[in-house]
């Protein structure tokens, strides 16, 4: 079991304020929500034993994507 | 899954690779430590230092919290769960953790020892629940990631009112280990390793946020640059990095900003410092003695602190002899500099801590990295 490594997971369905049932790449897993606030289904949120550590901020995982992606382009250019 | 496939995509890898290389400059060499334990599982696993130019070079920190443990509190535990009628909750990674004389929580275990493995310490809590005539004791290890789950165990406790569940506390902090490798005399002494810039971790940044570097920025002018667990975030934030040095900058920027804040998360922050607050000192394996470094639960929180409850005496525990993990937990030698390394010491016999835990930079070698350089070598003498 890795303790330490914390994985991004889409909460499915909340169980009451302080926990939600997520899906891990198709495992259907409860977590606490205690340390975060405002998830709503369809969020995803860091997980980490057991716990949300952060809901995850979708569009700024696009920007990071996007700046990958400019960088291939960049080469692109270069070559 | 979404948000890991993508971040692991292998042309856009070589893409950023192709750029290191055109960037980074050759009158000089890079090194970069990596601080945190998943970092160092990335790089191992997907292979980024094969993607990297001979001159930049990364150095394995000691942000693994199993490896960092010192055996005397390994063996704190195992006797607490040799009391009779207590039940000891760890996360998994600690249970093979060698001590002085070969004993382990494992075996504890196997000799009848009552140790449940948790995934979380909200399991630790069912457990007091259901057994309310055991004391039940969480083996409480980690960063700042595990020690806000940590905090809201011992709330929980004190609302369902349990008078059998304590907690065996052994939290430690990232920015004081960061700064006493940087400025510390002892572990100067036991070996100087150059450092121009650190990648700052994931997922404890995800808690503490990015502020707590910026000491380290301007303190010590090295950049640090927060990156995500995955190959490419990896690579982007070596990128980053290397654009620092080139233009002489040292200051935090964030590869990671979909899920670190400047601030972190302060709903986990301020729960943190209701129940916890600082030990004036604490033992590192690998650093040794290390003020202000980890935490303990404060007085008010004591019916819950296995430390007040129980008779749990100050052991200073030294390394097997044959064992480099000091020395690489601080980043002066590398797994295959241990004499012992995948020999006697493999991750189905660990000896030292680094071959435990996934996350320990002797573990990963050994499952991603111990062929890589037969084979680099064999390719160069062809």
């Amino acid at each position: 079991m890795l303790m330490c490594l914390a994985i991004p997971a889409c909460v499915e369905q909340l169980i009451n304020e302080n926990s939600a049932i997520v899906n891990l790449g198709g495992i259907r897993k409860e977590i606490s929500l205690a340390l975060v606030a405002d998830i709503v289904p369809g969020d995803y949120v860091i997980v980490h034993v057991g716990f949300a550590l952060q809901k995850l901020d979708q569009m700024e995982a696009e920007r990071t994507l996007a700046m990958f992606a400019e960088i291939s382009a960049l080469n692109k250019e270069n070559t | 899954m979404k948000y890991i496939d993508e971040f692991r995509t292998g042309t856009l890898a070589q893409k950023i690779a192709a750029k290191i290389t055109s960037e980074v400059s050759l009158q000089r060499d890079y090194h970069f430590m990596e601080f945190c334990g998943g970092h160092t599982h990335a790089i191992s696993r997907f292979g980024i230092i094969d993607l990297l130019p001979g001159n930049v070079h990364m150095i394995h920190g000691p942000g693994c919290p199993v490896c960092v443990l010192p055996i005397g509190r390994v063996e704190n535990a195992i006797r607490l769960a040799q009391t009779p009628g207590l039940i000891l909750c760890s996360y998994g990674d600690m249970l093979r953790i060698p001590t002085a004389n070969g004993m382990s929580l494992l075996k504890a275990k196997a000799q009848g020892a009552d140790i449940r493995m948790v995934y979380s310490s909200a399991d630790a809590i069912k457990i007091a629940q259901k057994n309310p005539q055991h004391q039940v004791v969480f083996f409480a290890i980690g960063f700042e990631t595990t020690t806000p789950p940590t905090a809201v165990a011992i709330r929980q406790a004190q609302m369902l009112g349990l008078n059998n569940f304590t907690v065996f506390c052994n939290h430690v902090l990232t920015p004081s280990a960061i700064s006493h490798i940087l400025q510390s005399a002892e572990v100067r002494q036991l070996g100087l390793v150059p450092i121009d810039g650190f990648i700052g971790p994931a997922h404890v940044s995800v808690v503490i946020g990015s502020q707590p570097y910026e000491y380290f920025a301007e303190e010590f002018q090295k950049p640090v640059v927060i990156a995500g667990f995955e190959p490419l975030d990896v690579m982007q934030a070596i990128l980053m990095l290397i654009r620092q040095i080139n233009a002489g900058r040292a200051e935090v920027e964030n590869e990671f900003t979909r899920a670190v804040l400047p601030a972190g998360n302060i709903k986990a922050q301020r729960l943190v410092a209701e129940i916890f607050e600082l030990r004036r000192i604490f033992e590192w394996r690998g650093l040794g003695l290390v003020p202000y470094s980890a935490l303990k639960i404060k007085s008010c929180y004591a019916d819950f602190d296995a430390e007040q409850r129980f008779q749990i005496p100050a052991l200073s525990i030294a390394d097997n002899k044959a064992c480099e993990c000091g020395a690489i937990l601080r980043g002066v030698k590398r797994p295959q500099d241990c004499k012992i390394f995948g020999t006697v010491c493999t991750p189905e016999n660990p000896i030292g801590s680094c071959m435990v835990s996934s996350e320990g930079a002797c573990a990963a070698h050994y499952s991603y990295g111990r062929f890589r350089e037969r084979n680099r070598t064999a390719r160069k003498e062809n």
